[in-house]
């Protein structure tokens, strides 16, 4: 999956740079716009690979969303399963986010020795661990 | 000076491959010393489990072994804590177990015929010596000294501090937690250094494991979100802390929560509430760092600081809501003891009594640790140099173990490892300082250069900026050791200091730490061992002479050893989950006869049994212990028991002539000086703790009868009498068998006793 990243990511951060730059005279401080640019920004400066990651972080978001309102509406009678499910939502949405982190092009001086392979297969084994734990504890 | 032999072993690759030899070698040699030193005990005595808590983990373990995994997760213990019982396997850290029960099954898969207790005995030896491993790999993260993390392999292997928890036979806990401990945080600042996910998810696998070994994990718990925190704090975040710990705290808190004894405390305790925090605050700083990279600085402040603002605001919002809801419970007395050290004198009497729950005494430091203590502050120094983000991770760990441990004598065994690092890492960098032979070319010709040299070539060296260049000596700023006298004085002071230190921990573990102290020793007057046997003998006398189910009643110290030992029920045991159970001991202990036996029935106690030094000279007995029953039975009846009453009107604890009525004829005093005097000439009657004379007239006991008393005295065994057969309290009978009338015996009667069976 990741091997090929690298290279169709190096290219697209140079060409919309001068992006940003409109917004930032009128609206400096309204919040509204500048969440507008932020929004814009990323469509334009994202990876496809990237984007897949973050759709399914924003999944688990909503996961993790939907059952905390209903630990809260309904009662979290058996605490062993909503926290083993919650846990297992916020644990992945972590790991994908450190997976999101190591393959961004932008970080690579951070992460010198560890490769896009490396970090997937360290991702899966994250959450093969992750997701034994919250087997093993939702009863 | 270099030899062409020694060209071919130390120089290039094969050079690189002989000092990983030699740095196994070593490593391996450095494990051997570590278990070598904890033998001491094994070859004095015997291989005999320790103390007192070991024997409830080795009747576990032998439950484990006996029964199986899953019995032993479902255990529900009848027979301690009589008549409520105990959830033994939810009650327990199972870790320390499960580990023996697993190398047992192991030899016993490879067909080595191996005894139970014997890996028991034998587990702590075998774990200081992984624990010496991982002291090595710990401080080879941190400096780039080859010999750092061999000396600090040395030092854990064989300071004091550590042996004192890890003799063979010490059965605890701690013999395999502290390996753990290292291992954890070796693998932490590996997690860090690299931002791999890998490591943190090893990380918080060993963090698992320490959790179902020690309760002790929450220094830990603590100890890396305290890291990641302060971290942040300094400007230091980067995204390898983010992979790091938000990996370690999402994996390890799942972890954490399938010990049964931990529960749901991760996201409901106090204690836990750190790393949830630092957890948010993570992710926010995440966050925020991501947001500041998509936009240029003016917004992003903008931005920012109505973001921490609402952030802020909800969450301590929802803090405090919880708290106060209930949902996160408060934090536990054991914590609050760790921040006022008055508290638990205080508020909870049963912390305050155990020995190792006491401050620690400034020798102790120097006893356990000997010259790391001053080596300490040295390392620690020395990572303020580089001050790389492991190195933050010493400072912390440093400040706080040094503060913990000098409010609670145990905590001692946390400080001992980061000692032994930063020690390490002082002495190497004296070593390596020293003991190079190589001399550096000092250019002395070139005087007018010297000052352009000093600014270019070495502008580390601000002396030379500083004064003046008419100080001959500053003229020539190459700054290092030349002289061979001065390299080997320094070498040789350090060399004994080693020397001294490695007979210093010899000694201190051969003479304190290595006594089973279930089996005392002493000199004979000719110079010979006498081994002083009376634990084991009276607990044998109960294996053997006892129903199998009498309950014996006696002070906590001994529950779990007459649990292991005696195999017989007990009343209360050193687990003291229940204060008021404890108490009701301490009661019937502390009062007069005719408001204990009703105590006693109600329990059906059949035996009691009580630990008297007064003959040996053996201060740790239960005259001595006293106190601690009667101050925790006064926190449960301050009516009944009162701690002033066992004074002296001066304020003195007295067991002569003057002692209080109150002392004179509570259970404990009567049953430990019960026909003492009958082993003394009339009058003659010494205490030889107290080192005072004792009453002519020896306590009379009515309700129980002396039923065994060992050799050296040291355990005496009473049996609870029946009920009279005609229905007469036992004052009464005792006064008519000795034939008073029955008119002065009524006058001596105490207080009326309600009958209750």
């Amino acid at each position: 999956m990741a091997p090929r990243n690298r290279a169709p990511a190096a290219s697209t951060p140079s060409t919309p740079s001068s992006q940003p730059t409109p917004s930032r005279t009128k609206t400096a401080s309204n919040p509204q716009h500048i969440i507008h640019g932020v929004w814009n920004n990323y469509v334009a400066k994202t990876p496809q690979r990237t984007k897949l990651i973050d759709t399914f972080m924003a999944f688990l978001m909503v996961v993790g969303a939907v059952q905390f309102a209903y630990c809260v509406v309904a009662g979290n009678y058996p605490f062993n399963a909503f926290l083993s499910g919650f846990g297992a939502t916020v644990g992945q949405f972590v790991l994908t986010a450190s997976l999101r982190i190591q393959t961004n092009v932008e970080n690579e001086g951070e992460f010198k020795n560890i490769s896009n392979e490396r970090a997937f297969a360290d991702y899966i084994f994250g959450s093969l661990l992750l997701h034994f734990f919250c087997v093993n504890f939702i009863n | 000076m270099t030899a062409t032999a020694g060209d071919v072993f130390f120089k290039g690759q094969s050079g690189h491959n002989t000092r990983s030899l030699l740095r196994v070698v070593i490593l391996l040699c450095i494990a051997g010393a570590a278990i070598s030193s904890r033998l001491f005990s094994v070859i004095r005595f015997e291989s005999i489990i320790h103390e007192f808590d070991p024997w409830f983990n080795f009747r576990a373990t032998k439950y484990l072994v006996e029964n199986g995994f899953y019995p032993f997760w479902d255990w529900f213990d009848d027979r301690t804590w009589h008549p409520l019982g105990r959830v033994t396997g939810g009650t327990l850290y199972p870790g320390l177990m499960v580990t023996s029960g697993a190398i047992y099954h192991l030899l016993r898969f490879l067909t080595f015929p191996v005894d139970i207790r014997n890996i028991c005995v034998l587990l702590a030896p075998a774990f200081s010596g992984l624990t010496a491993v991982a002291a090595y790999l710990l401080t080879s993260e941190m400096s780039t000294s080859p010999s750092a993390g061999l000396l600090a392999a040395v030092f854990m292997g064989i300071s004091p501090g550590y042996i004192s928890r890890s003799v063979a036979g010490s059965y605890d806990n701690e013999a395999i937690a502290i390996t753990l401990l290292v291992a954890t945080f070796y693998f932490w600042i590996k997690a860090v250094k690299n931002g791999s996910i890998f490591w943190s998810a090893i990380t918080a696998l060993s963090y698992g494991y320490m959790v179902s070994a020690w309760g002790g994990y929450v220094f830990i718990t603590n100890m890396l979100p305290l890291h990641a925190f302060v971290l942040i704090c300094m400007g230091r975040y980067s995204s390898r802390l983010y992979v790091a710990y938000t990996t370690w705290y999402a994996i390890g808190t799942l972890a954490a929560m399938q010990i049964p004894f931990v529960g749901f405390d991760p996201v409901r305790s106090s204690e836990h509430m750190a790393p949830l925090g630092v957890f948010g605050l993570i992710q926010l700083v995440a966050f925020v760092e991501y947001i500041r990279y998509q936009l240029p600085s003016k917004q992003f402040q903008t931005l920012l600081r109505s973001l921490v603002l609402v952030i802020f605001v909800v969450a301590l919002g929802g803090l405090v809501l919880l708290t106060l809801s209930g949902v996160i419970a408060p934090w536990t007395g054991r914590f609050y003891s760790l921040w006022d050290t008055g508290y638990a004198k205080i508020h909870i009497p049963i912390i305050a009594s155990v020995s190792e729950h006491q401050p620690t005494a400034w020798p102790a430091f120097f006893f356990d640790l000997n010259m790391l203590i001053w080596l300490f502050p040295a390392g620690v120094y020395m990572c303020f140099r580089h001050l790389k983000d492991e190195h933050v991770f010493i400072v912390i760990y440093a400040v706080l173990a040094s503060y913990f441990s000098g409010v609670m004598v145990r905590l001692m065994l946390t400080l001992t490892p980061i000692v032994c690092v930063a020690a390490a890492m002082a002495l190497s960098q004296i070593l390596d300082t020293y003991l190079t032979t190589k001399t550096p070319i000092v250019d002395t010709k070139e005087n007018g250069s010297a000052k352009e040299f000093a600014d270019v070539k070495s502008p580390v060296n601000p002396v030379t900026k500083i004064l003046s260049p008419g100080l001959r000596s500053t003229r020539h700023p190459v700054i290092g050791i030349y002289s061979n006298v001065s390299k080997a004085i320094v070498v040789l002071s350090t060399t004994v200091y080693l020397l001294l230190f490695v007979a210093h921990c010899t000694w201190v573990t051969s003479n304190a730490y290595s006594s089973p102290s279930v089996v005392l020793a002493s000199r004979l007057p000719d110079g010979s061992q006498h081994i002083i046997d009376d634990y084991r003998e009276a607990y044998y006398w109960l294996r053997q002479n006892v129903d199998e189910n009498a309950k014996i009643m006696s002070w906590w110290d001994y529950g779990y050893q007459i649990g292991g030992m005696a195999d017989r029920p007990t009343l209360v045991d050193n687990n003291t989950w229940n204060n008021t159970h404890i108490a009701t001991v301490g009661k019937a202990m502390s009062s007069r006869e005719e408001v204990s036996y009703p105590i006693m029935r109600q329990h059906e106690v059949d035996y009691v049994l009580v630990v008297f030094g007064g003959l040996l000279g053996y201060s740790g007995d239960d005259i001595n212990k006293f106190l601690w029953m009667v101050r925790i039975a006064e926190g449960i009846w301050p009516d009944e028991v009162k701690e002033r009453d066992f004074f002296t009107a001066r304020g003195e604890y007295r067991i002569d002539d003057e002692a209080t009525p109150t002392m004179k004829n509570s259970l404990m005093y009567k049953m430990s000086y019960y026909n003492y005097n009958g082993l003394f000439p009339p009058g003659q009657a010494m205490d030889r703790v107290r080192g005072s004379r004792l009453p002519a007239e020896g306590p009379q006991l009515t309700t129980v009868d002396e039923a065994f008393t060992s050799e050296n005295w040291i355990i005496r065994i009473y049996k609870v009498k029946d009920l009279d057969n005609v229905g007469r309290d036992h004052g009464s009978a005792a006064a008519f068998d000795k034939g008073h009338k029955k008119k002065k015996a009524t006058k001596r009667r105490g207080a009326r006793v309600l009958r209750v069976e």
